[in-house]
């Protein structure tokens, strides 16, 4: 990987880290919010669905973990590993494509469906 | 008069302690420690030192487990229980008792572009930098290292990757990209970022903790990690 590239990755990640941090405070007072009213699975499914503020909050969200894990993955098996050069890139970019279909079809099951 | 317990690493890169009694005298460095083994207890024991006074940056070793200068750390500041543990400087090899090799250490420095390259002769007339200008003050704040390793020696991400040029190279490279009379700018980024150079530092501050020098790496590699963003944004990477 060039040393542009790893720049510009250093980069993505410091700002999904940005956005990682106002989205779990959100999803987490959504999750009190949730249980203090007792909200059962289906009434909040009743809310989000057909909602597309919900879709893109977590839309966002989504991106952002799939951006900001695979980055900081590589790092932590490069140093305790040794792991490095193209197999880990490769590995890393079938991490963040994971990532980015369980989340879609998480956001699909809270939107759509 | 007290003795002190002193446990010296003897050997390279396998060995053992070895232990001394040494006279506890006032205002004792833990240098002048080292040196008392060696001329009165034990003439074998390889140990480097120059200047004595904080300037040359040769005598560091690790002292009860952490890297510092030996020659202007009292042994009331650092023995426990009237015990020191002399070693070898961490993250470098060992070629015998308290001596490492430092190679990999400034090979570092070279590999950062740590050499200032102008463009002017002797026929021009001399460059003016105003003491208070902001880049000059950035270089006030990182210049005055000695080259001791302790930083090197302190940093955990030098052990997990060999290949990081280290908090040392990086504060070198970056007072060399404030000095506007250098020339190498953007071939010294390109040198030090990425996974092996600023961007691997986890801020984690162990080398401005323990630079004897009161120099802060840390700061000087945040700078780095930055203005190497701004450069690749704009394509000049
Ligand atoms: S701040 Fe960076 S360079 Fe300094 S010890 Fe921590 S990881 Fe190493
Ligand atoms: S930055 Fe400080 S600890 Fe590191 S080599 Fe220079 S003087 Fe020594
Ligand atoms: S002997 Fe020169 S810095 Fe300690």
């Amino acid at each position: 990987m060039n040393i542009r590239t790893q720049v510009l990755l250093w980069g993505a990640q410091r700002v999904s880290a940005a956005v990682l941090a106002l989205c779990v405070i959100v999803h987490l007072a959504t999750i009190v919010y949730a249980v203090r009213n007792g909200l059962d699975a289906a009434e909040i499914l009743g809310r989000t669905r057909g909602n597309p503020s919900w879709a893109a909050f977590y839309a966002v969200f989504v991106a952002a973990v799939t951006v900001h894990a695979p980055i900081g993955l590589r790092s932590i098996l490069s140093e305790t590993f040794g792991w490095r050069g193209r197999g880990l890139d490769v590995a890393m970019f079938a991490v963040a494509l994971t990532l980015l279909t369980w989340g879609s079809r998480a956001v699909y099951a809270v939107f759509g469906a | 008069m007290t003795a002190l317990k002193v446990a010296v690493w003897r050997g390279g890169e396998s060995g053992h302690f070895q232990e001394f009694e040494v006279p506890r005298l006032a205002s004792q460095t833990v240098l002048d420690v080292v040196t008392y083994i060696q001329r009165s207890l034990d003439p074998t024991l390889s140990y480097r030192f120059a200047c004595r006074v904080g300037m040359c940056g040769s005598c560091a070793m690790t002292v009860n487990g952490k890297a510092r200068w030996t020659c202007r750390t009292h042994v009331s500041r650092v023995a426990v229980d009237d015990r020191l543990e002399l070693a070898p400087l961490a993250n470098l090899p060992t070629v015998k008792d308290l001596v490492t090799d430092m190679s990999a250490f400034f090979d570092k420095w070279a590999a950062a572009r740590g050499r200032f390259r102008g463009d002017t002769t002797r026929k021009d007339d001399f460059a003016r930098v105003k003491p208070d200008s902001p880049r000059r003050k950035l270089v006030d704040e990182a210049i005055e290292c000695i080259g001791c390793g302790v930083c090197y020696s302190s940093c955990d991400v030098v052990s997990w990757n060999p290949d990081y040029l280290g908090p040392a190279a990086l504060n070198r490279a970056w007072t060399l990209c404030n000095d506007v009379r250098d020339v190498d700018r953007r071939a010294r980024l390109e040198a030090v970022a990425g996974d092996a150079g600023c961007h691997a530092c986890h801020t984690q501050m162990g080398c401005t903790e323990r630079c004897p020098k009161q120099l802060s790496p840390t700061a000087a590699i945040a700078g780095l990690k930055r203005a190497a963003l701004a450069a690749a944004l704009k394509g000049e990477l």
